[in-house]
């Protein structure tokens, strides 16, 4: 059927069973709107900037691991979705980012609006286009969703210039690609898996390092049957979050600068380390030479370009974690000793007793650590948590009682503040069934602060949790520490009314600096189901801690400070 | 951990910015390329690429792995066992020895492409070695210009 290239969008939208696309309109891209304007098959989310539509859609993506989508005009329009993008490839989040550019014949004249987006979108995408004819669009359509799903997922950015959207093509659409040049390798080697099973079943303090390609795989219950059935501890990587409940007795924590004590020295004293989907981030691994000294490796990943990358591994197992794991746990169910392992576990249990992970509350001054264990005890498996960047966001890893995978929407890779909000409400449009809050900062608000328009707007229900500590406490926490307390451009004491500004953007807003008020707001919010800042005021020199400082040693961790 | 050059080949398809991609990737995690070479492959909607490069083994293992994941890549050759050729065209004065120059050329597997009123213009192809060692040589007849080619290599098997 011969259609032009902007329904042939829309229809590729339909076909890949999208539900929901977050975007901003714009002259290179309005024939594409002007056929979304007809349609009613799936719902257009309107942000107040580029990049929060690219982070709604990834908090879309990492709710449910389902492709993400935005759609974004030429010039302004995408390099504002840039930060998105580098985002999502940072963390391997699967989306498609469709943008508009100008016409074929102005492309290289420095057009208005015009921009080199895909030389820009290179280098944090897994793959982009620049569509030259509308004969070529349902390929690269399908291919994008497919490119960006399929083995590391990652995002993908297509490039329609705005005659190419006019363009009259038959539309033909795939039912399924195949690209000789791009086939992940899925199952693993039989013949490592079976060795890995072995050092496995003969180690002595082994420990599982989980990491976010867990989470993005779909193999957590198959995780929590593997350490279940070997009764060998885990630690859990900032993005693998979730994967094992928070009452799980085999968690030790979150590993890496700010990972509990237990964790960082299990992985200093290991002599095997099952890492399952990590990439061995330098927030987790501290100085390489040191790290992970006595342990034999097994790394299982399905990108090979991630094994190897920074320690040399013993078992590289190159495929999908699922494949894998199918595999691997008959084999160490066969011969594992569970016993065999007790004296690690109760060395690990000794580590936890001298140095818990925990901090001390206050009755004149919220901490903010309070904040969080409070919501994970009011909410708990009822909210899904994201976050900005900063503090609030390493207490929310250490505190937040995580209980399923995809619980915990935050940036890890790239760190990006400005993220949790418009995150938050992709989560929502996913999840209408759980409550959508975001713990942020009052640095980190600011970035995206307008999205309260959308949000009360398109009705996507968030409560923003404000730790508000009147610092970019992150920074402020390093000049503490490493900058003989010179607090260069760190000090927020400067503020908008946060309640106000809510109000005026039709939401709600509590200003909260007692135990007592934070929960009646916290139910007032949830009860209301609106859109919601709640600031709270935290204390303002609170430290994230235990801290390995950049470039340290895991097991020679920074656990209290004093002035 | 020692530093080695090496040859590596790379089969793409031939798409839009296929070639940025790929210095793209050298440029984003600050490998070099000392040099390259491209070309359609013959009755193919396929490229060859030959780069040659330098690093670390654990540098080259990235390379060649961040290689065959772009999206593209259908292929990536590394070479042990290969011939290798270069080419280079020299450009020298016409009051210099003809004579002597043919004769440095032939050594070189190359000879005199062109002559005219101002310049003498040579053309050799060899192994990358031999090249330098040509161009060495060939300092004597004082050259107005330089043009290496790329490096190109076949697997003998």
């Amino acid at each position: 059927m011969e259609m032009t290239g902007a329904q042939m969008v829309i229809e590729a939208m339909k076909l890949e069973g999208v539900d929901t696309v977050f975007g901003y309109p714009g002259g290179a891209i309005m024939n594409v709107y002007d056929e979304l304007y007809k349609q009613s098959d799936f719902r257009h989310i309107l942000t107040r900037h580029e990049q929060a539509a690219v982070h709604a859609a990834e908090g879309y993506a990492r709710a449910t691991g389902k492709v993400g989508v935005a759609f974004v005009t030429s010039g302004p329009g995408f390099t504002n979705a840039v930060t998105g993008l580098a985002t999502a490839y940072m963390d391997s989040i699967p989306l498609v980012v469709i943008s508009g550019q100008v016409p074929i014949t102005l492309i290289g004249t420095d057009a208005f609006q015009e921009i080199d987006a895909t030389g820009i979108s290179r280098s944090c995408t897994k793959h982009n286009y620049l569509v030259r004819s509308a004969k070529e669009l349902p390929l690269i359509l399908k291919e994008a969703f497919y490119i960006a799903s399929s083995g590391r997922p990652g995002p993908v950015h297509v490039d329609i210039p705005k005659d190419v959207t006019a363009e009259l093509a038959e539309f033909d659409y795939p039912t399924h690609v195949d690209i000789p040049t791009y086939r992940p390798t899925t199952k693993g080697n039989v013949r490592q898996i079976k060795k890995a099973a072995e050092a496995i079943c003969s180690a002595k303090r082994p420990v599982f390092y989980l990491g976010g390609g867990i989470i993005h795989s779909g193999s957590a219950d198959l995780v929590r049957e593997f350490v279940s059935a070997t009764q060998i501890p885990a630690v859990e990587t900032l993005m693998a979050r979730g994967t094992l409940r928070h009452d799980d007795p085999l968690l030790l924590g979150m590993v890496g600068m700010h990972g509990t004590y237990q964790a960082n020295m299990a992985m200093s004293e290991a002599d095997l380390m099952i890492a399952l989907g990590p990439r061995f981030d330098d927030r987790v691994t501290g100085k390489l030479s040191e790290f992970a000294k006595h342990a034999k490796i097994i790394h299982v990943d399905i990108d090979p370009s991630s094994i190897g990358k920074l320690v040399d591994v013993d078992y590289p197992i190159v495929g999908d974690l699922k494949e894998v794991l199918e595999v691997m746990i008959p084999k160490v169910k066969e011969q594992v000793d569970p016993d065999r392992y007790q004296p690690w576990r109760e060395i690990l249990k000794r580590y936890n007793e001298i140095h818990p992970l925990r901090y001390e509350d206050s009755d004149k001054v919220i901490k903010p650590q309070w904040v969080i264990e409070r919501v994970g005890a009011l909410l708990g498996e009822d909210a899904v948590i994201s976050t900005d960047v900063g503090q609030h966001q390493m207490w929310t890893a250490q505190f937040y009682p995580f209980s399923f995978p995809r619980q915990f929407i935050t940036s890890g890779g790239l760190g990006t503040m400005g993220f949790g909000f418009p995150a938050a409400m992709g989560v929502k449009r996913a999840r209408p069934d759980k409550i959508s809050i975001n713990f942020t900062g009052d640095g980190s608000i600011l970035m995206n602060i307008q999205e309260l328009v959308t949000a009360v707007e398109s009705r996507l229900p968030v409560i923003n949790i404000i730790l508000n500590n009147h610092y970019l406490g992150m920074v402020r926490q390093w000049q503490t520490f490493f900058y003989d307390k010179r607090y260069a451009e760190t000090d927020l004491s400067f503020q908008p009314d946060f309640v106000r500004l809510a109000e005026a953007c039709g939401g709600i807003g509590y200003r909260v600096e007692t135990k007592e008020e934070f929960d009646e707001a916290l139910k007032d919010a949830v009860d209301k189901g609106v859109v919601a800042m709640i600031d709270v005021i935290v204390d303002r020199d609170e430290n994230v801690l235990p801290m390995v400082p950049s470039g340290g040693t895991l097991y020679n961790m920074m656990l209290e400070f004093k002035d | 951990m020692k530093v080695e050059r090496r040859i590596i080949s790379v089969i793409v398809q031939n798409e839009h910015s296929v070639l940025a991609r790929i210095t793209g990737l050298f440029a984003a995690r600050g490998y070099n390329i000392e040099a390259l070479t491209v070309a359609p492959i013959p009755d193919t909607d396929m490229s060859r690429l030959t780069i040659e490069t330098r690093g670390n083994v654990r540098v080259i293992e990235q390379i060649i792995k961040q290689l065959h994941k772009l999206i593209p890549t259908f292929k990536v050759i590394e070479h042990e066992e290969m011939i290798e050729k270069e080419m280079v065209m020299m450009k020298f004065p016409i009051n210099e020895s003809l004579s002597n120059i043919q004769a440095l050329c032939e050594a070189y597997n190359g000879g005199i492409a062109n002559v005219s009123s101002q310049h003498i213009i040579t053309m050799v192809a060899d192994e990358p070695k031999r090249v330098r060692h040509f161009i060495e040589a060939a300092q004597r007849f004082h050259p107005v210009e330089i043009v290496r080619g790329g490096v190109v290599a076949m697997e003998r098997e």
